[in-house]
């Protein structure tokens, strides 16, 4: 499959007229499901995801923390987001994945404010376009913020990757499925710690290291579009 | 007093076992005696079951998995007629661990078969051309089972290990097919190495108690082509993106000096 596809035009551009560290637009909006304590709706390219959280007591007791919250964050994806179409329900792929967002929010949970509590976080891809476990994990600190819950920073991410030999940022589609690498990373943008990472490929260490500077560079833009959207919702607020 | 484990789900370590390792390892030594980067000891066993197609048990101190491979007759994917198919899965035994349930695989089982599995697909270590029978209509599946029968820490490593030294002696049995067996067409070697985050110190291939007390880990995947295959940032933690680069020079260390032993 791979190499077959050629991935970077002539002209040096990518495929969707991209340069190499030239994200995709983001949009994000909240407060989109008024049932939930809070709620995102990211729109990253082509995905499309939305993200409600509820806070509450944990439950059964036993599955409680007497001293901190626990973070369950569900990622899902509808039938039709895909190609072909998405069997419903739980696979090892988006398990692997809640597990990964569910720890990346727990950093960013001041969890001890919370003792006993679960923060539930409902993720659902509408539409899937790569990219979408970052894309969502950003949504999902934007709905927890929005719920209220006590954070210490806005967990924001990006990935990064390597497409006909290039490391390039934000990869589409195409990029994910005939690169030759995948590394979506991210950080708590206060501190620069890694709070998630993972990494499927070919890449050399060098390479590795151009791949984190350019999410580096990338993360304070896509941090701004998320502090808008809350920003945005609590200026409406005010107004009213 | 060291070599006890925990007899139940509530046995956590106590604070003040916590603090007892914490100050150990900021003098950079743990309590079983070993530096930060050092392994326990590791033995591998190969061929440990006959009946399958290729097997090894490798136990890393405590820690130990059997992994045995089945290679069996099947449909290729729609999109690649021309390649045999792999499928891994390391299975968390009730006996290995008085938290582990049997039942479908747990997150944690699931993380771990995904990042073994990754190490192994992304380094190309199996050609998976060669294991065509009919283009299109039928290959070869080569699958992974892995067994966790005591869990004392780092199951990642102790998994890839199993599974890359089960694989290197794996026969595809293709006289089944009036053909000639042959042995598995083997490419790279990965391997993994696995850290956590203790205080603010990086400690390789954690016991039980260590990867209790650690905050975060971090599994870097690396072939003999020295470029970096998998990675995984996993548990609740923070690293530094230098942690990260550091982390990385390790695993190339370590697993250098870990292939040249134990899978020649």
């Amino acid at each position: 499959m791979e190499g077959n596809i050629k991935l970077i035009r002539d002209d040096g551009l990518r495929l969707d007229g991209r340069a190499n560290n030239e994200m995709r637009p983001i949009k994000i909006q909240t407060g989109v499901v008024d049932r939930a304590d809070g709620s995102a709706f990211i729109e990253w390219g082509a995905n499309k995801i939305i993200v409600a959280v509820y806070v509450r007591e944990a439950y059964p007791k036993h599955a409680q923390n007497i001293d901190r919250a626990i973070v369950k964050a569900r990622y899902n994806m509808s039938g039709y987001s895909v190609e072909e179409r998405k069997r419903p329900g739980p696979d090892r792929r988006t398990m692997e994945i809640s597990k990964v967002v569910s720890e990346a929010l727990s950093s960013a949970i001041v969890l001890e404010k919370l003792p006993r509590a679960e923060v539930d976080v409902f993720i659902q891809v509408l539409e899937a376009d790569a990219g979408t476990r970052i894309a969502s994990l950003t949504a999902s600190s934007v709905a927890v913020a929005d719920a209220g819950v006590p954070m210490r920073d806005l967990v924001v991410g990006c990935t990064a990757g390597k497409a006909d030999g290039k490391i390039v940022l934000d990869l589409s589609k195409d990029e994910d499925n005939f690169g030759q690498a995948d590394i979506p990373m991210a950080i708590l943008p206060r501190t620069g710690k890694v709070v998630l990472l993972q990494l499927d490929g070919d890449v050399t260490e060098e390479e590795f290291n151009q791949a984190t500077s350019m999410m580096m560079e990338a993360m304070p833009r896509i941090s701004e579009i998320q502090r808008n959207a809350l920003m945005d919702k609590y200026s409406l607020e005010d107004g009213e | 007093m060291v070599n006890k484990m925990p007899m139940d789900a509530s046995a956590v370590l106590s604070e003040i076992r916590k603090g007892f390792i914490l100050e150990s390892i900021k003098t950079g030594k743990r309590l079983d005696g070993r530096r930060l980067d050092d392994y326990r000891e590791i033995k591998i066993t190969e061929n440990f079951v006959p009946k399958a197609a290729g097997s090894a048990m490798v136990e890393i101190g405590k820690t130990k998995v059997v992994a045995g491979i089945k290679v069996e007759e099947g449909d290729p994917f729609e999109d690649s007629p021309d390649s045999g198919v792999m499928a891994l899965n390391i299975e968390l035994l009730p006996m290995a661990f008085p938290t582990f349930e049997s039942g479908p695989p747990s997150e944690q089982a699931i993380e771990y078969s995904r990042v073994v599995d990754r190490g192994i697909r992304e380094s190309k270590m199996i050609d998976t051309s060669k294991l065509v029978i009919e283009s299109g209509k039928r290959v070869w599946m080569i699958f992974v089972d892995i067994d966790v029968l005591n869990y004392d820490g780092n199951i990642i490593d102790a998994a890839t290990l199993a599974a890359v030294t089960a694989l290197k002696n794996t026969v595809v049995p293709a006289s089944k097919i009036g053909q000639k067996d042959y042995a598995l067409p083997v490419n790279a070697t990965p391997v993994s190495v696995t850290m956590v985050k203790i205080g603010d110190e990086l400690v390789c291939d954690p016991d039980l108690e260590e990867e209790q007390v650690s905050n975060g880990r971090i599994t870097v995947t690396i072939s003999e082509d020295h470029n970096i295959h998998a990675m995984q940032k996993g548990d609740i933690g923070e690293f530094s993106l230098d942690e990260i680069r550091k982390a990385i020079k390790t695993s190339s260390n370590i697993g250098n000096k870990l292939r040249e032993t134990y899978l020649r």
